[in-house]
C-alpha cells in the first residue's frame, strides 16, 4: 500500500554515529611482544622489581597458552606481534584546541546524551592537561577521599605509592595464569585504577565522575583492583555512556574485586566502544576478565553491566562466594546490532555456607547480531544451604539475529537450591503497529519496549547512570529495529 | 470527516475489498457489519495504516486530505484511532507509560504542551472512573495477563485519553460478557459528540442495542451490499447474513 511505514531494514542499517578519532602524538614502543618490551613498559612506569617479575612470569606463562575458541564468537586470527603494547599520549598540541574544532555530529550526540559541557571537552579530546596526563590524576576528589583514608588512584601510581597493598592483592582473584587474555594483560597492562576502602568506611560518593575523567587514559590493557576492607562500602561506575573510539582493536582488561568481612562492592559498567560499521568491519574486540571475591563472611559483590558497544564482547563478571552468608549479584544488559557478537554471562562459585546469588541477564539482538548468555552456577560440597536464582531473557529484533543461552550448573551439596528461568521474545510488527497506531513512532516504540525489557537491570544502576543508560539504548537503537 | 471512494485492497495479491464507497460525517456513528471474511477488519486496518495491505485502486480522504499517504503514527496524531479486535501485549512496558507516551505525542503534534506526570495522573484517574477500571491496571504491562474484557476496556480507555476525531472500533464487543459489554458501550457512548465520527465494526447486533448508530452498512465479499438506518441491523439479526447475499442475487429480495 501507499503508506510509507518505517522500514526495518533501513532502521537497522543506520550508521554508528558516535565514533571519533583524536590524533595524538604518542610515545609508543615498537610493535610486537617480547621480554624486552615488557622490561621497557615496566621501566617507563618506574615500577619496583616485584612488578616486573610478575609481568615476566605472566608473559612466560602466556607463551605456553593458546587463544580460547569456545565462545560463540568468530573473528579473523589476531596477530599479537602486530600490536604496539605501550602507547602513552605525550602531547596535546595535536588534538582539538576547543569544542569549536570538534566534529559537530559528535557534539550533537553528547547533547542527546546530556553529557555535561566540561566533560564533553574531555571526551572529545580537547586539550585539558589534567585529563590527559597519564602520570597524575585529578587531585580534587583524591583529597576529599584521602581524609577518609580511601586510596583511589591510577594503578601505576598505586604500584609506586602503595606497593604492599598491590603486592598483597594483585592476582589474588585473577591469577596471571587464569586465562589467555588475563595472562596477556598481566604481562603488558598499561594502567587502570586502584581503590582501597579502609575498615568501616563507607565511600561517600559514587566513584564515577572521577573515572569518567580518567577513562581516556586506561588504554587497551587496563587493570583495575578494588579492595573493600572489613565493613567497608564502595560503589564504582566504570565507563561512560558517551561514545568512545579507540584505534586499538584488541582490548583485554582485568578487574579484580576483593570484599573482606561485611564489606560491599557495587561495580557498574556501561560499555559503548566502537562496534564496527554496519558490514561488520572494524570495531573493538573486548576480551575482559572480571572477577570478585567475597573473601569475608557477610560480604557482598554486585556486578551491573550495560554492554552496547564493541564488535566482540567476551566477558563474564563473576563472584567467588567464599565467606559464609556472602551474596553475589549479576545484572546485565547486552545489546548486539549489525554484526556485533557478544558472549557474556557470569560465574557464581558458592563455597561458603548460606551463600546466595542472583543472576539477571537481558540480551537484545538486532540486525545480524549474535548474543549468547554463558553462565556457571557452581555449588561446592562445603556450601550448605546455598541458593541461586537465574533469569535469562532474550529479546530479538528482526529475523536475522541470534540469541543463545548456555547455563552450566554444578551442584555438589544436596541442600542447594538452584533455579533457572529463561525466556525468548521478539519485538513483533504487531507490537510496533500497535504503538504507531497510538501516535508513537516505530523508533520510540522499540526504545520503549527495550527499556521496559531492561528495567530490572536499570533499576540496579545509580539513578543518574540509569537515566544515561536508558538514553544510550535509545540512541543505539536508532539503528536497530526489528 | 471520512470519505472512502472506490477502495480496492489486496492482501498477498488476493482482492479483499472490491470497491468500497463510504462517507462518514463528523458527529455520526456508523456501524459496519458483515459475516466473517467480508473485509471488515481489513477496512479497519487499511484506515489505520497497517503494513501488508495493498491499495490497488481508490482513495481515502480524511478531513479533506489523503489519509493513505500518512504513516500510521501520523494518522494517530491527526486524530485517527483504531481499537484493536485483538489488543497486543507489550511485556515490560507499563500501561500508564504507553498511555502517557501516546497522549504526549498526539498533543505535541497538535502544538499542545506535553503533560507532566502529575497532570497526566489526574487526567487518567478521571478516565479510569469513566471506564470502571482499577488503577492497578495502569501499572501492569500493556495488555499482558489482562482478561478479554480488560483488554477491550483498555482500548476504550486509550480512546478516552487520546480523544480522537475518527474512532474505528474493530469488534470491540467480541468476547465480552453482558456486564462488560454495557460498560464498554457506555464508555463509547460518552465519547459521542458533534465533532467526532465513530465507526463500529461488529459481527453482531447486540452492541447496537446500547449504541444506536446513525447508519448501518453491511459488507459482503468486499463490497457494501446494503446501507440503511439502525433498523437494518435488527433485520440482519432476524434473517442472518444469508439474507443479504440472497438479496443480492435477487435484487428485489424477500423483504421483511
Amino acid at each position: 500500500m501507499a503508506t510509507p511505514i518505517l522500514n526495518l531494514d533501513d532502521l537497522i542499517s543506520q550508521d554508528y554515529k558516535h565514533g571519533f578519532f583524536t590524533q595524538l602524538e604518542a610515545d609508543a614502543v615498537p610493535r610486537g611482544l617480547n621480554e624486552e618490551v615488557i622490561r621497557l613498559i615496566s621501566a617507563k612506569k618506574e615500577e619496583p622489581e616485584f612488578m616486573l617479575e610478575w609481568r615476566l612470569k605472566a608473559y612466560r606463562h602466556w607463551l605456553t597458552m593458546t587463544e580460547p575458541h569456545w565462545a560463540t564468537v568468530s573473528h579473523p586470527p589476531i596477530d599479537y606481534q602486530a600490536i604496539s603494547y605501550y602507547s602513552a599520549p605525550k602531547s596535546r598540541k595535536e588534538g582539538p584546541q576547543s569544542l569549536a574544532d570538534v566534529d559537530p555530529e559528535l557534539l550533537r550526540t553528547y547533547e542527546k546524551l546530556g553529557v555535561p559541557l566540561e566533560e564533553r571537552e574531555l571526551l572529545a579530546g580537547v586539550a585539558v592537561d589534567a585529563v590527559f596526563d597519564s602520570v597524575s590524576v585529578a587531585t580534587t576528589f583524591k583529597d576529599k577521599l584521602g581524609e577518609l583514608g580511601i586510596i583511589f588512584c591510577a594503578f601505576s601510581e598505586a604500584v609506586r605509592e602503595h606497593p604492599d597493598l598491590v603486592r598483597q592483592y594483585l592476582g589474588s582473584v585473577v591469577p596471571y595464569t587464569d586465562n589467555f587474555f588475563a595472562s596477556l594483560n598481566s604481562a603488558v597492562f598499561s594502567d587502570g585504577s586502584f581503590c582501597y576502602i579502609p575498615p568501616g568506611v563507607r565511600c561517600p560518593m559514587e566513584l564515577s565522575t572521577y573515572f569518567r575523567i580518567n577513562a581516556r587514559n586506561t588504554g587497551q590493557f587496563e587493570r583495575t583492583l578494588i579492595i573493600a576492607d572489613r565493613d567497608a562500602y564502595v560503589s564504582y561506575l566504570e565507563g561512560c555512556t558517551a561514545p568512545m573510539r579507540d584505534e586499538n582493536q584488541l582490548h583485554a582488561a582485568v578487574v579484580e574485586l576483593i570484599a573482606l568481612e561485611g564489606a560491599q562492592i557495587k561495580y557498574a559498567t556501561v560499555q559503548n566502544w566502537y562496534p564496527g560499521d554496519k558490514e561488520g568491519r572494524g570495531g573493538i574486540y573486548n576480551f575482559v576478565t572480571k572477577r570478585g571475591d567475597c573473601r569475608g563472611a557477610d560480604s557482598k559483590i554486585s556486578w551491573t553491566q550495560v554492554e552496547t558497544g564493541s564488535a566482540i564482547t567476551w566477558k563474564y563478571p563473576s563472584v567467588i562466594l567464599q565467606g559464609d552468608n556472602a551474596v553475589g549479584e549479576f545484572y546485565s544488559v547486552a545489546l548486539t546490532n549489525h554484526y556485533q557478537q557478544a558472549d557474556t554471562g557470569t560465574k557464581m562459585i558458592h563455597l561458603g555456607r548460606n551463600t546466595r546469588s542472583t543472576i539477571v541477564s537481558k540480551g537484545i539482538s538486532a540486525g545480524h547480531g549474535r548474543n549468547a548468555y554463558r553462565g556457571l552456577v557452581k555449588v561446592a560440597a562445603s556450601a550448605t544451604n546455598a541458593r541461586n536464582h537465574t533469569q535469562c531473557d532474550s529479546l530479538l529484533l528482526g529475523d536475522r539475529c541470534m540469541a543463545s543461552t548456555f547455563p552450566y550448573i554444578e551442584v555438589k551439596n544436596p541442600t542447594a537450591r538452584v533455579e533457572h528461568e529463561a525466556s525468548t521474545s521478539r519485538i513483533g510488527e504487531d507490537q510496533l503497529f500497535y504503538c504507531q497506531s497510538r501516535g508513537i513512532s516505530a523508533e520510540d516504540a522499540v526504545s520503549m519496549i527495550v527499556n521496559g525489557f531492561c528495567k530490572e537491570v536499570f533499576n540496579k544502576l545509580p539513578m543518574e547512570f540509569a537515566v544515561e543508560a536508558q538514553k544510550l539504548l535509545g540512541v543505539s537503537l536508532e539503528g536497530s529495529i526489528g | 470527516m471520512l470519505e472512502i471512494r472506490n477502495l480496492h485492497v489486496s492482501v498477498d495479491g488476493k482482492p479483499v475489498l472490491n470497491g468500497i464507497d463510504l462517507t462518514i460525517p463528523a458527529g455520526e456513528v456508523h456501524a459496519i457489519m458483515g459475516p466473517n471474511g467480508s473485509g471488515k477488519s481489513t477496512l479497519a486496518y487499511v484506515l489505520a495504516g497497517r503494513e501488508g495491505y495493498q491499495v490497488t485502486a481508490g482513495e481515502v480522504r480524511y478531513q479533506g486530505s489523503d489519509l493513505l499517504a500518512l504513516t500510521p503514527e501520523a494518522r494517530a496524531r491527526a486524530g485517527v484511532f483504531l481499537a484493536f479486535q485483538y489488543p497486543v501485549e507489550i511485556p515490560g512496558v507499563a500501561n500508564i507509560y504507553l498511555l502517557k507516551a501516546a497522549l504526549n505525542s498526539v498533543r505535541k503534534a497538535s502544538g499542545l504542551a506535553e503533560l507532566d506526570a502529575m497532570d497526566f495522573l489526574a487526567l487518567i484517574r478521571a478516565k479510569l472512573k469513566l471506564m470502571g477500571m482499577d488503577e492497578a491496571l495502569l501499572y501492569r504491562p500493556v495488555n499482558q495477563g489482562f482478561s478479554g474484557g480488560e483488554k477491550k476496556r483498555n482500548e476504550i480507555l486509550q480512546m478516552a485519553v487520546l480523544e480522537p476525531k475518527l474512532a474505528i472500533l474493530d469488534e470491540t464487543d467480541s468476547g465480552l460478557d453482558i456486564d462488560a459489554l454495557k460498560v464498554v458501550a457506555d464508555g463509547i457512548s460518552s465519547m459521542r459528540d458533534a465533532q467526532r465520527a465513530i465507526v463500529l465494526v461488529t459481527h453482531y447486533q447486540r452492541l447496537l442495542d446500547y449504541i444506536v448508530p446513525d447508519r448501518v452498512h453491511v459488507l459482503s465479499q468486499g463490497r457494501i451490499a446494503r446501507s440503511g438506518g439502525p433498523e437494518l441491523a435488527k433485520e440482519l439479526e432476524r434473517h442472518g447474513y444469508g439474507w443479504i447475499d440472497a438479496g443480492r442475487s435477487s435484487p428485489m429480495g424477500e423483504g421483511p
